[in-house]
């Protein structure tokens, strides 16, 4: 019950945003009840940022990306905000093609955002403008390609640097 | 003797971890110091990565469960049961309500399992040792009522998609029972220890003082977040299982320091504990397992429909002949995506599930607590003694196998 209460509160939410930043909008989907949004990048902080300050949603969940391979745009960047006052839940996803992997960094509006950026461009190789440390976080620093892609083998597709100076050190009879 | 008091010191780094007894796994900090001062802090992880979420796109939805068992290892039933909740919400399974009560029972057991472990090793860390040693002993309770109930003790993978694996006996109910019969003592054993010792006091109070809206905006959730005294917690906001049909109450803290956060954990023991004899009172007979389960021989390939998933919403209008018409618009990737979020010991684990109507996940995002609690480290530990920054990992409670998944 309460569940179909915050889902026409959330549609009512993206209908105002529709109405307010009606060329961003790609499509507005409900899926089990939870209605997610998908947009342009150009504007995600603006918008954001409007979520935030207008209509109470400060908590991010989540922020991850997605990678559709043969489809273009290729990327998504997805943010999952809840409204911990009013316990509804709501899903912008931002459109990121490969040409121009990149998306407004949204770490002063949220702190926590931070890791999740640098996760998002560990794995897939978006970089988010203005963040002030993108490095990468979980891989390696010297690890090649970016893992979460959808072209990138399970295997991976070479041995690790510093992995491989142990093997060969071991294969040389080292003092192992 | 008299110190020049615009005396310049030089900043001094030093290297805590990964190998260290009180980072609670492998995680790296990177201490910049003026004095006992820390002016810089710098957590590196990820030396536990392991591509869980790569993993799982390669792996049919039942195939993945025992990868959630390797995330938080400390409280592997709670992770379990998360997967399971998303996934049953993305397929439209429903959940015997049997099963419910039991996953609800195992979901609290693991919390104050994960409680346990979290009081002893920081109360260790900051100087109390015997707690360990207490609490070791109930931790071994509950383990032996999970080898009861599945056989295994730390990775059970017990909980399905769609219930869980096998029905408990009276032997556990009974012992269950006994056991919420006996732990508010152990509690309030835990408390006289500590509670009013003074060591504990001074190192807890006012130390790593978080503010609501600087843990909101962190994006700290379950104890952590609750410590400053909002009361988020998806069991309540967005309940699942059972915990519609219990009364428990949310503790809250005032200040925002390691002491409430303290305090909103053990009293969430109490609550834990009330919750497991709600549900051994109220529990129904019947089936654990759904009819519509998938098993682990759930085909990788374009997977079958049981309800109609798309339209919920119309349940006035006349659908006849829809589901004939619906069939050929499906042969194309009709992306679905769905986040669940349950509340874990440690706190909110989030599932996110992007499905090509397939056997597997197209995409499996996992939203661990941990990873989100270790980057409030800096915010907590600039401008604090170097000794607190222990006091102040040990009270966000992190997991290191959740944190780099």
């Amino acid at each position: 019950m309460a569940q179909k209460v915050a889902t026409k509160k959330a549609q009512k939410i993206a209908e105002e945003i529709t109405e307010l930043f009606a060329t961003e909008i790609i499509e507005i989907k409900e899926f089990r009840g939870q209605v997610s949004l998908t947009l342009k990048k150009e504007k995600i902080k603006e918008i954001l940022k409007y979520l935030k300050e207008e209509k109470g949603f400060n908590h991010l969940q989540d922020l991850c990306g997605v990678d559709y391979f043969p489809l273009k745009p290729r990327f998504e960047v997805v943010y999952n905000l809840y409204n911990i006052q009013e316990r509804i839940h709501l899903r912008l996803k931002a459109k990121v093609d490969e040409e121009s992997a990149q998306i407004d960094s949204i770490i002063d509006l949220w702190q926590g955002a931070d890791w999740h950026e640098r996760e998002c461009f560990d794995m897939f190789g978006i970089s988010f403008t203005g963040h002030p440390y993108l490095k990468r976080i979980l891989m390696p620093e010297d690890w090649n390609g970016y893992p979460l892609r959808k072209d990138y083998p399970l295997k991976g597709k070479e041995i690790w640097k510093g992995f491989r100076e142990i093997l060969e050190a071991n294969l040389q009879g080292g003092d192992r | 003797m008299s110190v020049k008091r615009d005396l310049k010191t030089k900043l001094l780094t030093i290297n805590m971890g990964p190998q260290h007894p009180a980072t609670h796994g492998v995680l790296r900090l990177v201490l910049e110091l003026d004095g006992e001062t820390v002016v810089n802090c710098k957590p590196y992880v990820g030396y536990l990565h392991r591509g869980t979420e790569k993993l799982g796109e390669n792996r049919t939805y039942p195939m993945a469960l025992p990868l959630t068992d390797r995330l938080d290892y400390v409280s592997s039933m709670a992770n379990n049961i998360g997967f399971c909740v998303a996934v049953e919400r993305l397929l439209g399974i429903e959940v015997p309500e049997r099963a419910k009560y039991i996953r609800t029972i195992m979901a609290e057991l693991t919390r104050i399992a994960n409680h346990i472990v979290w009081i002893a090793t920081h109360a260790l860390d900051i100087g109390a040792m015997t707690v360990f040693l207490y609490s070791m002993r109930d931790r071994e309770w509950i383990l032996e009522l999970y080898e009861m109930a599945c056989g295994a003790r730390l990775t059970v993978t017990y909980p399905r998609i769609g219930g869980v694996r096998a029905d408990v006996d009276q032997e556990f109910l009974d012992h269950c029972y006994k056991f919420t019969e006996e732990f508010p003592k152990r509690v309030e054993q835990y408390e006289t220890l500590i509670d009013q010792n003074r060591i504990w006091l001074q190192r807890t109070k006012g130390i790593g003082v978080l503010t609501a809206e600087e843990a909101i905006n962190l994006g700290l959730t379950g104890p952590t977040l609750r410590g400053s005294g909002v009361p988020y917690d998806v069991r309540k906001f967005a309940p699942y299982d059972a915990y519609d049909k219990v009364e428990f109450e949310v503790p809250v803290g005032k200040v925002g320091d390691v002491y409430d956060r303290y305090r909103c954990r053990m009293e969430e023991f109490r609550q834990s504990n009330s919750i497991i004899r709600q549900c051994l009172e109220k529990m129904p007979s019947g089936y654990v397992l759904a009819a519509d389960a998938p098993g682990y021989d759930m085909a990788a390939g374009p997977r079958k429909k049981p309800a109609q998933p798309s339209a919920p919403k119309a349940e006035g209008a006349a659908d006849t002949p829809q589901p004939p018409a619906n069939q050929p618009a499906e042969q194309g990737p009709a992306f679905e995506e769905i986040y669940v979020a349950t509340e874990v010991p440690k706190g909110e684990l989030g599932f996110y599930f992007v499905s090509d109507g397939t056997g597997k996940p197209y995409r499996m995002r996992i939203r661990a607590p941990s990873f989100v609690h270790a980057s409030a480290l800096p915010k907590m530990c600039e401008g604090s003694l170097v000794a607190d920054v222990i006091a102040n990992i040990g009270t966000i409670d992190i997991v290191l196998g959740e944190c780099d998944r």
